[in-house]
């Protein structure tokens, strides 16, 4: 049985995240990239909380490929909307 | 708010150790090997007749693989996320379509509100982790008092809702009012919908940990909860992103 450390160092690294993403919101840098980093950073978080909280990481692999697949999927297809839309 | 005490740093199962190390021998290897193996938590006179308990063969010898709950739970759980991207794509969509309305949609809201709401999950979504932990480890009644913080915190985000819903109305923003609006109210609905489905799941949570034995179907459950429970602050992590930060 694996330590609790990690997932603990993922919590607050998560809550130091958040209000990382709050201070890009505020209109730091241009749009595109600040929004750009907003998905980014976001997704990451989403991985972390899967492999970390939920235990993916110690999954089957079909299951952490189809995880770690829908993370790369979704959030190339949001950044992808942003920037062709914009 | 009152927390339980865990001292993270000397605390053995939180480090990984077997409570049966350090317990007085309170506990027999039958619970430990059953820990590992999702066997019933009991003291067996015969433990001493079982086989170990299968290992992928690794040299640090730990248990296989396995999927966290059931595999139905995370069917479902696949699912949500796919239905969600669908909805983050929309979202994304007629934002480029009409960056101004969705702009100013954004900054209406209160930013510290959210903020707050993405704290408060993943606080309650850590103390989901410790909770099983210690139940995995034969200590479910300390195990239940995290997931009491844990329903605590998800309490704690539906007062924050209403108070945000509240005062966008208030302010004359409603569901209605454009397409941002729209966007804001059926998806944070649709979210605060599976947090509040979440909630009872925690309360089931909190009454099985304070059982005094428990079986492989119990754990199995908790483990699916605690899975439910962490989808709930993984999609709110999206949505926060894409209402209050994406310009």
């Amino acid at each position: 049985m694996t330590s609790i450390r990690p997932a603990a160092i993922v919590w607050v690294a998560l809550m130091t995240s958040a209000l990382l993403n709050a201070w890009l919101g505020e209109g730091h840098g241009p749009a595109k990239v600040a929004a750009v980093a907003v998905i980014v950073i976001a997704f990451v978080k989403v991985r972390l909380v899967g492999h970390y909280f939920m235990e993916v990481r110690g999954a089957p692999l079909p299951l952490r490929v189809i995880f770690d697949a829908y993370i790369g999927v979704v959030s190339c297809a949001l950044i992808g909307i942003y920037l062709i839309g914009t | 708010m009152s927390t339980p005490s865990w001292p993270a740093a000397e605390d053995p199962v939180l480090n990984g150790q077997v409570p049966g190390e350090q317990a007085g021998g309170h506990s027999t290897a039958a619970q430990a090997a059953g820990a590992a193996t999702g066997e019933l938590f009991f003291k067996d006179p015969f433990a001493h007749t079982y086989a170990k308990p299968k290992t992928s063969g690794a040299p640090n010898g730990r248990p296989r693989s396995h999927v966290p709950g059931e595999v139905g739970i995370w069917v479902f759980v696949l699912g949500d996320m796919c239905a969600f991207a669908l909805f983050f794509s929309v979202f994304v969509l007629t934002r480029t379509q009409q960056p101004a309305v969705f702009e100013l949609g954004r900054r209406s809201l209160t930013l510290a509100l959210g903020t707050i709401n993405t704290l408060l999950l993943l606080t309650g979504s850590f103390m989901v982790v410790v909770g099983l932990r210690y139940v995995r480890r034969l200590r479910q009644r300390i195990g239940s008092r995290f997931f009491a913080v844990a329903l605590f915190c998800g309490l704690c985000f539906v007062g924050n809702k209403v108070i945000e819903y509240h005062g966008l109305i208030h302010d004359g923003h409603k569901p209605a009012s454009n397409d941002f609006y729209t966007y804001f109210f059926m998806f944070t609905g649709v979210h605060l919908l599976h947090l509040t489905l979440g909630l009872g799941g925690l309360g089931f949570m909190v009454k099985t940990a304070r059982k005094p034995a428990i079986a492989a179907r119990d754990l199995r459950n908790l483990e699916a909860l605690a899975t439910y429970w962490h989808l709930i602050d993984l999609l709110w992590i999206v949505l926060f992103a894409l209402l209050y930060l994406l310009r």
